[in-house]
């Protein structure tokens, strides 16, 4: 569903207020609107550039800097799998494989039904208890194939 | 009765909520009255969730706990097959030297009182009764360096910032633990976030800064909170705003999320993050004590340099400086991870050698599998074979075995791992989160992850070239991110050449 532009720029708007008189406020209201939307909505984009006298180019720089601001909404539910070194030691190719054959999507894809996309993430601090991972927010220590195909079922 | 169910997100993740949740029903079901604290983590992953019901000899653990195992925390608990015996006389624990981490799976982290009541404050409150350049001089005799990874020492960079002149200063609490294998920094936030908070201000004062920020990742949604949570008490138990403890001196912080970009720990990145631009690193000089968050001198420490400093303040330098080896002193929070048995956070004086850590404190491997490599200091640390399994773990003996310690992070990894996948891995890594600035880092990495696939099909004659390649990242890289990923890859092809020739691939298969 298009999000109705009006309402993303009264949304926008108050979210610029809210930072107001804060130093280095562009990544709090980066993260404040794709908090709201989902992601980051291109019409945001001018209109936090002119809030804080930057060129739209500028904004869009930072943005694409940072691997968490999307463009796109992400699918309803976000899975993130630890790539890093503590997981793979316990299987975390393995377990990155069985998601995407489980899911049918590579890294950074969403599901035909919009349901889960796969994130790769480099570490979530959970590395005693590898592999990790994370379901929007929640966290997920010793990961296994059954847990996968469980996720499999409760994400729709 | 009261029952303690570790909030720490990592015994989250091993189902700490859902035994929490467990344990009100069944109180409520038995008619039982019950306050349960949501306290951090003892540092035993393996036995997490790790429940612990005050008795009149102590607190009484059981671990690792699942829902089925509610109910009999209720009956005869001596008896409960998980039952552990006194966490603070289990040997994991009796073994540490905790300074840093002494209230971490102790108290309740968001309660003031508990925290005094375990010697919280007592650093500040003496910090505030002394001159800022004698608060300086204490932390630069602790022998305090900095556990973000360089081992700068504290206390020189505090004087920096002490002597520079400007209207405003501030200090930068670098909380990005980017690092694979290292979680003390999200332990403590989420722990004991009171201890950073006090680090902090005890820095304020020392250097005149009147402002903080945490900066940490948004992979840590638990640590965040729980920073966001433990400023707001502070504030209004008065411990931070216009006059700290009623000082007359003023210090105030907040928390800041970055956005999964690793090279954001590099402190001039982090800075340039902070600011709201993109996180490339900056040329040193300036000097971020100088000109650091707006220009301004800034004091840019790890969470665990900033932890560790109520401690010194509260017991003095010359017992913090007491720890440890050589030029490394005090304590250092050892983090277990990876295919090891057990495995999670170890704070200890420095000096242990890396054998006893991982064979004996760790257990050896979760697979039962042999030890083959354990890659100290994150992704940008050695990989270490058996071996130099007697090394020291200190900042010197490291560095001389071309090593480093980092924030320690220990990878332990069993004999079924190919090293020249573990090597091929720190390129690939480089190249995803170099901050793009220089050539040797953003270009050779993606040719070092070539060079490795062509390694891996055969062709010998690539490592000849992945070794110049290594130097020429190593010399002409403007950070550790560009130029400490050949540490990885040059200690795996040394310590393992056998991974890196192509009959080893094929008995492989
Ligand atoms: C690529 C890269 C990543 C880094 N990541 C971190 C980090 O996550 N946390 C940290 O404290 N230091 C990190 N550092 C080191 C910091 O640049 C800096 O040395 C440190 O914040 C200084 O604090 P300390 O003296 O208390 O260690 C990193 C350095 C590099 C080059
Ligand atoms: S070495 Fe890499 S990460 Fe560091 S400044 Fe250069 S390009 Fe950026
Ligand atoms: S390496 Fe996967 S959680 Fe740290
Ligand atoms: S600094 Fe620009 S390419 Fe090296």
């Amino acid at each position: 569903m298009p999000l109705d532009e009006a309402a993303v720029l009264s949304r926008v708007n108050e979210i610029l207020a809210e930072h107001n008189g804060m130093e280095g406020p562009l990544l709090p209201i980066l993260h404040a609107i794709q908090e709201s939307f989902g992601h980051v909505p291109q019409a945001a984009l001018p209109v936090i550039a002119q809030h804080l006298t930057l060129s739209r180019a500028e904004v869009h720089g930072v943005m694409s800097f940072y691997h968490d601001f999307r463009e796109q909404p992400a699918g309803r539910h976000v899975l993130k799998l630890c790539r890093a070194e503590a997981c793979q030691s316990m299987g975390a190719d393995r377990m990155a494989e069985h998601a995407q054959r489980r899911f049918g999507i590579e890294w950074h894809e969403t599901t035909k039904d919009g349901a889960v996309t796969l994130e790769p993430v480099f570490c979530l601090g959970l590395c005693a208890c590898a592999p990790a991972a994370m379901v929007d927010g929640r966290l997920v220590g010793r990961l296994d194939e059954a847990r996968i195909d469980a996720l499999a079922e409760e994400l729709r | 009765m009261k029952i303690y169910v570790p909030g720490d997100a990592a015994a989250k993740a091993l189902g700490a909520d859902d035994v929490a949740r467990a344990v009100v029903t069944e109180a409520a079901a038995r008619g039982v009255e019950v306050t349960v604290v949501r306290n951090g983590s003892r540092g035993m992953i393996w036995l997490e969730p790790l429940v612990e019901v005050v008795t009149e000899y102590g607190r009484m653990g059981f671990g690792p706990m699942s829902v089925a195992d509610v109910p009999a925390l209720f009956g005869d608990i001596e008896a409960h097959p998980k039952a552990l015996g006194l966490t603070e006389e289990l040997p994991w624990m009796k073994r540490q030297t905790r300074l840093t981490f002494a209230r971490v799976g102790v108290v309740d982290p968001l309660s003031l009182k508990d925290y005094e009541l375990h010697h919280g404050l007592k650093g500040l409150r003496r910090a505030i009764a002394m001159e800022p350049a004698a608060i300086v001089q204490e932390v630069t005799d602790s022998g305090l360096r900095g556990r973000g990874g360089a081992g700068f020492p504290t206390g020189i960079k505090w004087k920096t910032v002490h002597d520079a002149q400007a209207p405003q200063k501030y200090i930068v609490c670098n909380a990005d633990e980017g690092d694979s294998a290292t979680f003390a920094d999200r332990m403590l936030m989420e722990g004991d976030p009171f201890t950073l908070i006090e680090g902090m201000a005890i820095a304020g004062l020392a250097v005149g800064a009147t402002k903080g920020y945490v900066y940490t990742r948004s992979e840590y949604p638990d640590a965040v909170s729980q920073m966001q949570k433990a400023i707001e008490v502070a504030r209004a138990g008065g411990v931070l705003g216009t006059s700290v403890l009623g000082s007359g001196r003023a210090f105030d912080m907040e928390v800041r999320v970055g956005a999964g970009a690793y090279v954001c720990g590099e402190e001039t990145s982090l800075l340039n993050s902070l600011e709201g631009k993109r996180g490339v690193v900056r040329a040193k000089p300036p000097l971020p004590a100088l000109e650091g968050f707006m220009a301004r001198p800034t004091v840019v420490n790890n969470v665990i340099s900033l932890a560790s400093v109520p401690v010194i303040m509260d017991r003095g330098a010359a017992f913090y400086k007491n720890f440890g080896m050589g030029r490394s002193h005090g304590t250092m929070a050892l983090q277990i991870a990876g295919n090891v048995r057990f495995g999670g956070l170890f704070e200890t004086a420095f000096g242990l050698s890396l054998g006893e850590i991982v064979d004996d404190i760790g257990g050896g491997t979760a697979s039962g599998r042999p030890v083959k490599a354990v890659q100290v200091g994150g992704p940008l640390g050695a990989w270490f074979p058996r071996e130099l399994f007697d090394t020291p773990f200190t900042y010197e003996d490291f560095a001389a075995k071309g090593g480093l310690i980092g924030h320690a992070g220990l990878t332990i990894a069993d004999d079924t791992v190919d090293m020249l996948k573990m090597a091929r891995f720190a390129m690939e890594f480089c190249a995803i989160e170099s901050c793009g600035k220089c050539t040797p880092c953003r270009i050779g990495a993606v040719r070092g992850v070539e060079t490795l696939d062509r390694i891996g099909g055969g062709d010998a004659s690539g490592i000849p070239l992945l070794t110049d390649l290594c130097e020429t990242m190593k010399s002409g890289s403007l950070c550790a991110l560009g130029g400490f990923t050949p540490y990885p890859v040059m200690s795996a092809l040394t310590h393992f050449p056998d991974d890196f020739t192509a009959t080893h691939k094929e008995a492989a298969e």
